[in-house]
């Protein structure tokens, strides 16, 4: 089936894709651009919409209005089997009634090659299960089945490799190492990723590029050191990790910074770092940033006095405190027990500081809840 | 059987409650027992009855032969009978099968217009009393002056046993997951190779379960034969007509015959597809 | 991505068989039931009068052979409601794993032919059994009652026979509850009753509603029982149609009482199916 979108190379562009169904509007004018050869991660809530973008790249569904292109190839409307994207399904999707063999060899049947022997068995060597290859899928574990379906969507050399949350029914141990492995084995390939994903960790651990997604639009895009230490929205901010937002208002500038007032007290953070359109603000600090210190300890950066210590939990590698401010908002703070179990108790009057370059400003008009709820949801399947 | 010495400390039901529970987790083998002893007797009574030394009429017991397994075509007509029995069941599951399935994946498959007319209609020859069902058809052939007989009767025994197919295969489809023909598309394969590579395969269990199901439906059916069959006799009616004045052992033969086959093709079934999952 | 004319080609060959060979025939034979006989003409030539009457004459000539049918129907049904409900019970949960092998032999006895089934127990049941004599001395019935020819071997016959399209769709429901259900019944203070009563018995209810409807329908026009296994006085509706056919030919009588069983039928379902609550059934 030698088709002209079937050799069609190159960056994947969408441009201004909607996806309504009826009433609903799963995706909301999106437009996005995956490098060729990269790691890319679209991160979000269960019904923001990332699943439906990767079946219209797939071709198992076609966008309402938008074009989709492959380097310089128009494929908006082009089948699913003209593509050269394969996908890798969220339940493995493997056919029951064929053996690991015949499954990975699926694709490469289809398209008439010959040397089936040696592609199957090249891939079978990379996902290191050689010895499966008679096996039917159902005798497998979650976890083979799992690289299995890997490896039949791998074997096509596609120009894009989709992988549709693919580590959401392995266990904790399981999903970690597979995540290292799949990160190995896209810079082995060459190939481009695009993963879809609910968990945060897992996109920053694997990808090079993340677009965070909320109904149906794009948050922010970025690395994951971008998104983490500088998000553009709550959703964002509270998505990815967790974040103090602190209200407050700029009052000035200081050079490269800008001078904020949080309830009384002044901080500074860096101008680059605010994405604020007027002068009211949401300041934000990552927990871990945080220094808690008692009355008497000097301290240096942004301060913040007058907090007391609310509640302490030891989580092993740190403790987590929750201070109550004096204008009523808990702060959480993530201090590293590199030096012995922590010192504060419940009660303690503290001071909190931080480096002002870790500060980032959100706008004062966001909710500053948006990205912090696990709706119900959430905790099944897309 | 331990030597050891009861401990006295280990407290110990009271009689009342070991009786209790005795009878509560044998109460229900005991039943089952008593079930499947009735749904056997009429089985057990027809096999014991083949190997009879009757002659024409079967109802005494004679005496003990094996004559009529080595001779199962002995008596007039058994063998003719059961000839046609197997030609119409052949035939009306073939072509009920076909028709059946095509249904079904029409109406499991797709969302149209009159779906739900199409279900209704499916499930009225089901609904019909088989009475209905058999004089309906011949009075359809006597407007034509159309005798009954094998052919009518093959046509017949397509109309019930579509419904029946139809509702296997459907319930078969239904279980199919949807996301391995967009895995088969997504490598490659158009639709017309999805469904010969991937579809077809996954949904053949059912088609066969629905076939065995149109064979025993057609080979046992009695009553809309009996309506349009004019003189051709299948085995169901040889063993109607001859059942006043004594039925030969050889049609017990061919019943217990009928009886094994069906258990063992079923056994090796079951074998079969367990096989297939532990291989 | 499917062409919209798909499944209305896939449907077209089996439809056109259904309506001709189905739909037709039936058109037809409302035809017929209100056509008279040609005076003076042979036996099996008629014309058409639309003649309702034809219906209401079948009906009253016929009552009682109708209440009896829907009697036995209904007396068969409730039976083999009883026997089945406990087997496919037992199947589903405590067969463990025979589950397979007994399901196997729940069906097997009806690989026999239906009729040889039905012969057999007329001579289990008639003199030369071992039933009647062993009641006899037992002194259960007396010498001068016998079991054949009678309205109980009749029902009998029935319920046997149509026993698998009971106990299959049962077990099929009863398979599909949850066991956690029931320990969870047993966990919020309910005894074993209350909870066959209050869960197990609602959760089942399609499986009794499908085996409740699979066996009356054919056991309502069935004739074979009652005629192998009964006598003149316990003539059923189906026995009446058959004959009309082929002993005493009279089609449009034949006619008029097909139509009368089969709407009689569909009411009771109608209304059955509406107080049982069920959805789709196909």
């Amino acid at each position: 089936m030698a088709d002209s979108a079937n050799s069609a190379r190159g960056d994947l562009k969408l441009t201004r894709i909607t996806k309504s169904y009826g009433d609903f509007t799963a995706v909301d004018d999106l437009s996005l651009t995956i490098p060729e050869g990269s790691f890319f991660a679209l991160l979000g809530p269960s019904g923001c919409g990332k699943t439906t973008t990767l079946r219209m790249i797939a071709g198992l569904e076609e966008p309402t209005v938008g074009s989709i292109h492959l380097g310089s190839t128009d494929i908006t409307t082009t089948k699913p089997y003209q593509r050269p994207i394969n996908t890798v399904f969220q339940n493995y999707a493997l056919f029951p009634h064929l053996t690991i063999f015949e499954n990975i060899a699926f694709g490469l049947r289809r398209r008439g090659l010959k040397d089936i022997d040696e592609a199957v068995n090249k891939v079978l060597n990379l996902v290191e299960l050689p010895h499966l290859a008679q096996r039917k899928p159902t005798q497998l574990s979650g976890g083979q089945q799992q690289r299995i379906a890997l490896a039949r969507a791998i074997v096509n050399r596609p120009a894009l490799l989709l992988l549709d949350e693919p580590l959401g029914a392995l266990d904790l141990k399981l999903r970690r190492q597979m995540q290292i492995e799949l990160k190995w084995i896209q810079k082995e390939v060459g190939l481009t990723f695009v993963h879809v994903t609910h968990d945060q960790e897992e996109a920053m651990t694997m990808a090079d590029t993340i677009a965070v997604m909320n109904e149906g639009k794009i948050e922010q895009m970025g690395s994951p050191a971008d998104l983490y230490d500088n998000p553009e929205t709550a959703f964002v901010a509270n998505f990815l990790g967790q974040s103090n937002l602190i209200k407050g208002s700029l009052v000035g500038t200081d050079g490269d910074s800008l001078v904020a007032d949080l309830f009384g007290q002044k901080i500074s953070l860096p101008r680059n770092r605010s994405h604020a359109v007027d002068s009211s603000i949401f300041a934000g600090i990552r927990p871990e940033k945080f220094r808690i210190s008692l009355l008497q300890t000097p301290t240096s950066g942004n301060i913040l006095s007058g907090g007391k210590i609310e509640d302490v939990s030891y989580i092993g590698v740190s403790t987590q405190y929750q201070v109550m401010m004096p204008w009523g908002q808990e702060l959480m703070v993530f201090e590293q027990n590199d030096d012995g179990v922590a010192p504060f108790q419940i009660g303690d009057p503290v001071n909190i500081s931080w480096e002002p370059v870790f500060t980032f400003a959100l706008r004062g008009d966001e909710d500053a809840e948006a990205g912090t709820e696990v709706m119900p949801e959430d905790l099944d399947e897309e | 059987m331990s030597t050891k010495q009861k401990d006295a400390s280990i407290p110990t039901l009271p009689v009342g409650a070991l009786i209790s529970r005795w009878i509560g987790r044998n109460l229900i083998r005991i039943y089952m027992f008593f079930a499947f002893t009735y749904l056997f007797i009429p089985v057990a009574y027809t096999f014991a009855f083949s190997f009879n030394d009757s002659g024409k009429s079967n109802l005494v017991w004679k005496g003990f032969t094996f004559d009529n397994w080595t001779n199962p075509c002995g008596a007039p007509q058994v063998c003719s009978a059961l000839g046609n029995s197997i030609k119409i069941g052949l035939l009306a599951t073939i072509f009920s099968t076909i028709l059946g399935t095509m249904i079904a994946f029409a109406i499991g498959r797709h969302a149209f217009k009159g779906r739900s007319a199409s279900n209704l209609l499916i499930f009225l020859p089901m609904a019909t009393p088989e009475i209905v069902l058999g004089a309906s058809l011949l009075s359809l052939l006597l407007v034509f002056q159309i005798s009954p007989g094998f052919w009518p009767t093959v046509i017949a025994h397509v109309v019930f046993c579509m419904s029946f197919v139809v509702v296997t295969v459907k319930a078969r489809i239904a279980s199919l997951d949807p996301r391995l023909e967009q895995a088969a598309m997504d490598l490659y394969a158009n639709e017309f190779e999805t469904f010969r590579r991937v579809t077809l395969p996954l949904v053949a269990p059912g088609i066969a379960a629905a076939a065995l199901l149109a064979f025993s439906l057609s080979f046992d059916d009695f009553i809309i034969t009996n309506f349009n069959s004019g003189t051709m006799t299948t085995f169901p009616k040889f063993v109607y007509v001859s059942a006043a004045r004594g039925i030969p052992a050889q049609a017990n033969v061919i019943g217990s015959a009928m009886f094994f086959l069906a258990l063992a093709l079923v056994i090796i079934g079951q074998v079969v597809s367990r096989k297939r999952k532990v291989s | 991505m499917k062409k919209i004319s798909t499944p209305y080609l896939l449907l077209l060959p089996g439809f056109a068989f259904l309506f001709t060979f189905f739909i037709l025939p039936i058109m037809n034979l409302a035809q017929t039931s209100t056509q008279t006989r040609i005076e003076n003409g042979d036996t099996g030539q008629y014309e058409q009068t639309l003649r309702f009457a034809n219906y209401f004459d079948a009906f009253i000539e016929n009552r009682e052979q109708f209440t009896r049918s829907f009697v036995y129907a209904l007396i068969a049904t409730l039976l083999a409601l009883l026997i089945s409900y406990p087997l496919a019970y037992a199947l589903a949960f405590k067969a463990g794993k025979f589950k397979n092998i007994l399901l196997v032999l729940v069906i097997a006895p009806f690989f026999t032919s239906f009729l040889l089934r039905t012969v057999a127990w007329k001579q289990i049941l008639g003199e030369e059994g071992f039933v009647v004599p062993s009641l006899r001395t037992i002194g259960i019935i007396s010498e001068s009652t016998t079991l054949t020819s009678t309205s109980f071997a009749v029902i009998m016959g029935m319920t046997y026979n149509f026993l698998p399209f009971m106990t299959l769709p049962l077990y099929a429901s009863i398979d599909r509850i949850d066991p956690r259900t029931l320990e969870a019944s047993g966990d919020l203070y309910a005894n074993g009753f209350t909870t066959f009563r209050r869960v197990t018995l609602p959760l089942s209810m399609p499986g009794v509603v499908a085996g409740t409807l699979l066996t009356f329908i054919p056991a309502a026009g069935d004739y074979v029982n009652a005629q192998i296994l009964g006598s003149p006085n316990t003539k059923m509706i189906g026995n009446v149609i058959e004959s009309r056919y082929f002993r005493v030919v009279d089609y449009p009588t034949a006619a008029a009482l097909s139509f009368t069983l089969m709407a009689a039928i569909l009411i009771l379902v109608t209304l059955y199916i509406r107080k049982a609550g069920t959805e789709e059934l196909v």
